[in-house]
């Protein structure tokens, strides 16, 4: 791995009451890679992405993306008498970084939802639209006075675009939700690209898909990494998927990592497998 | 090309509506003998004004509550700062002796009007220039102070839930109905007395001479206004921020995650959206020819939100129309129902005061239980679809008759 570290975690720990959710997770996700965070149900994946994206505040640990570092935290008020993690000191000297989801995605963190989260009431063109708004050059005055006819132009053009290189264009005008549940996978990712991205979190984005369509999906992924010059995190359950494309894998359970390594290593892994299927 | 040819037709439209309102008032000065309906002192010009002022205060409602997705009940409280914004800043010096009489007058002696008549002179067209900057000015300051207040409540106020912002605006709202009404204030809101004096929508009316009047402009005005904030609101939804809005209504986690900062643009629609209420009550308050802080009770909010939700959460032209409706049967096609009735000698039951207020409750249950989407759901109101519809069904019509 000699890319350019992207993102970084470092002793992360997401504690919910006395239930560690998350427990001193480290990882690197190098740029330009895709990277996988596997593990059983419940082992803390998507804590681990809501950490990432601001959705939470991690109990402790600090998170660097770009060699910047974006979140930073140690156990506070009650959490600090109740914490069961480890490595309480090593960031209490500094001071707490928490930015809301949006600013961690203005840095330029996209992500999709586990349960899709699309805009109900609006159309295919108008989802994609909205997470154009982040980056548009405007304010209130100039888009009420329509002093941004040149920026709402560029904007409409660039969505027009974006659905056209996802084979979205044909459904654009139709009410998100209404469409199938695979193309709303790809709307999503869409959005997320939408937002001028360098680094994409797909969180379980083949759940519910068939084989065929979680065959499609890996080469999707590859082809948008290449397009944009992504760096690809993600979280899944179809082994067949993550050993397909991914290039590295962090395996958790509950909260801890039990294992890392490129696929061939990990699907060997003893642990793993224990993890996966119980032990006798 | 097709976006300039959409435009002049709406633009044509809203023309064609301000002609016929000064056309509906106007008639009867120019024709004698016109239907008692048409005549100055008929309810309908009653209602066509406070319908008109209705309006903006209920699309301002639907604003926050329809398109942002967050249900405030601070309507009345914004329309109250508005309301008396406008009256403080423009009752006429030399009235303020009389309207502050339980205070020995007004704590500063500052009016709009007397500071434009100083610059352009009280007489013919430099009093009419005076008057619409001074109310311009007073509008436009009412929505500001209205505006402000929302700033402030809205820090904290904002980052609570549905129920929850409901309960502390409306709070927000009762709580300066109380302020405004408290007697060491006196010199400055007149106390529980009302604020009079200053110029009402009746100002606007174009007098000869000797006091007769030429033209009527008193509903023509608040048409006006209206017409002129609604088209900004409607530019605002239509907008990238409009979009924004909407996307925090649907779904807030997404919209954060998209890059949209949820306490950024829900201060943003807050403070809009008080904005053009504070403009709707200074409105309000030339409808009335008074300010008092008794008027703004937190019924006058429900209202409002009555209106929104008859006419559609989420539709400009829903709230219009049901707004018209809402005030054309509160003020007049039901007032019937509130006093008794004699068909023959025969007494009609049920028919006496307060009745009309039954059956509003029993209408509004009926709209909500198997109406719910309101009159437009979240449709807008398009002449030209209208007009295809009407195309197609009847060419359905000839079809079958062929």
């Amino acid at each position: 791995m000699d890319n350019k570290i992207a993102l970084h975690l470092e002793n992360v720990t997401m504690q919910f009451g006395g239930v560690v959710s998350v427990n001193n997770l480290s990882l690197d996700v190098p740029e330009n890679k895709i990277i996988a965070l596997i593990g059983p149900n419940g082992a803390g994946k998507t804590t681990a992405f809501n950490c990432i994206t601001g959705v939470y505040r991690p109990t402790n640990g600090l998170i660097t993306f770009m060699g910047e570092p974006v979140v930073r935290s140690h156990p506070t008020g009650k959490d600090a008498k109740n914490y069961k993690g480890e490595n309480a000191d090593k960031y209490a000297k500094e001071s707490i970084l928490s930015p809301t989801p949006d600013q961690i995605t203005k840095l330029g963190i996209a992500r999709t939802f586990q349960n899709i989260r699309l805009w109900k009431s609006m159309t295919v063109f108008d989802n994609v639209l909205v997470a154009k708004h982040m980056r548009a050059k405007q304010n209130v005055f100039s888009a009420v006075f329509r002093g941004n006819l040149h920026e709402e132009k560029r904007m409409r053009e660039e969505t027009m675009e974006l659905l056209k290189e996802q084979g979205l264009d044909s459904v654009k005008d139709e009410l998100a939700t209404s469409l199938p549940y695979g193309l709303q996978r790809r709307l999503e990712i869409a959005r997320a690209l939408a937002t001028d991205p360098k680094l994409l979190l797909l969180d379980e984005p083949a759940a519910g898909m068939n084989p065929q369509e979680t065959l499609e999906l890996a080469d999707f992924v590859k082809e948008i990494r290449d397009k944009y010059k992504l760096t690809v995190f993600l979280i899944e359950h179809h082994m067949d998927l993550v050993m397909n494309i991914s290039d590295y894998i962090y395996v958790i359970d509950f909260g801890s990592e039990i294992a890392r390594g490129v696929p061939e290593e990990v699907q060997s892994n003893q642990k793993v497998i224990e993890a996966y299927l119980g032990v006798a | 090309m097709k976006v300039k040819k959409k435009h002049t037709r709406e633009i044509a439209g809203i023309i064609i509506l301000f002609l016929f309102v000064i056309l509906l008032e106007n008639i009867s000065g120019v024709i004698p003998g016109m239907p008692a309906i048409l005549q100055p002192t008929s309810p309908l010009f009653t209602v066509l004004k406070k319908a008109a002022v209705y309006s903006l205060v209920a699309v301002s409602m639907n604003l926050l509550n329809g398109f942002t997705g967050l249900f405030s009940l601070g309507q009345a409280g914004f329309m109250l700062l508005g309301a008396y914004t406008y009256a403080i800043l423009t009752v006429p010096t030399d009235q303020k002796a009389q309207v502050y009489y339980l205070f020995g007058g007004c704590a500063f002696d500052f009016s709009l009007p007397d500071l434009f008549q100083g610059i352009f002179g009280n007489t013919g067209v430099g009093s009419a220039v005076s008057l619409i900057l001074a109310t311009l000015i007073a509008l436009i300051l009412a929505g500001c102070v209205a505006g402000f207040f929302a700033y402030l409540i809205g820090i904290p106020v904002l980052r609570l839930k549905s129920d929850y912002l409901a309960i502390a605006t409306l709070g927000f709202a009762e709580i300066l109905r109380a302020i405004f009404q408290w007697q060491k204030l006196g010199p400055v809101t007149n106390g529980a007395n009302m604020i009079k004096g200053f110029p009402t929508f009746s100002s606007f009316n174009i007098t000869d001479t000797t006091g007769n009047t030429i033209l009527r402009l008193s509903t023509f005005v608040p048409f006006f206004i209206t017409t002129v904030c609604i088209i900004l609101i409607v530019c605002l939804i239509n907008s990238s921020y409009g979009r924004a809005f909407k996307s925090i209504r649907d779904d807030e986690i997404a919209a954060e995650a998209m890059g949209i900062g949820l306490f950024k643009h829900k201060m943003l629609s807050f403070v809009i959206s008080s904005f053009f209420a504070g403009v709707g009550g200074a409105m309000f308050a030339m409808y009335v020819a008074n300010a008092q802080a008794k008027a703004f009770t937190s019924v006058m909010t429900y209202e409002i939100l009555l209106i929104v939700v008859i006419g559609g959460i989420g539709s400009v032209s829903g709230s219009v129309l049901a707004t018209f409706l809402y005030v054309a049967c509160s003020e007049w096609w039901l007032r019937f129902l509130d006093s008794e009735m004699y068909l023959g000698s025969f007494k009609v039951p049920l028919l006496r005061n307060g009745f009309r207020m039954v059956v509003f409750s029993i209408v509004i249950m009926v709209i909500v239980l198997f109406f719910s989407e309101g009159i437009m759901g979240d449709n807008e109101l398009n002449l030209a679809g209208l007009h295809r519809r009407f195309q197609r069904k009847h060419s359905a019509a000839k079809k079958e008759r062929e």
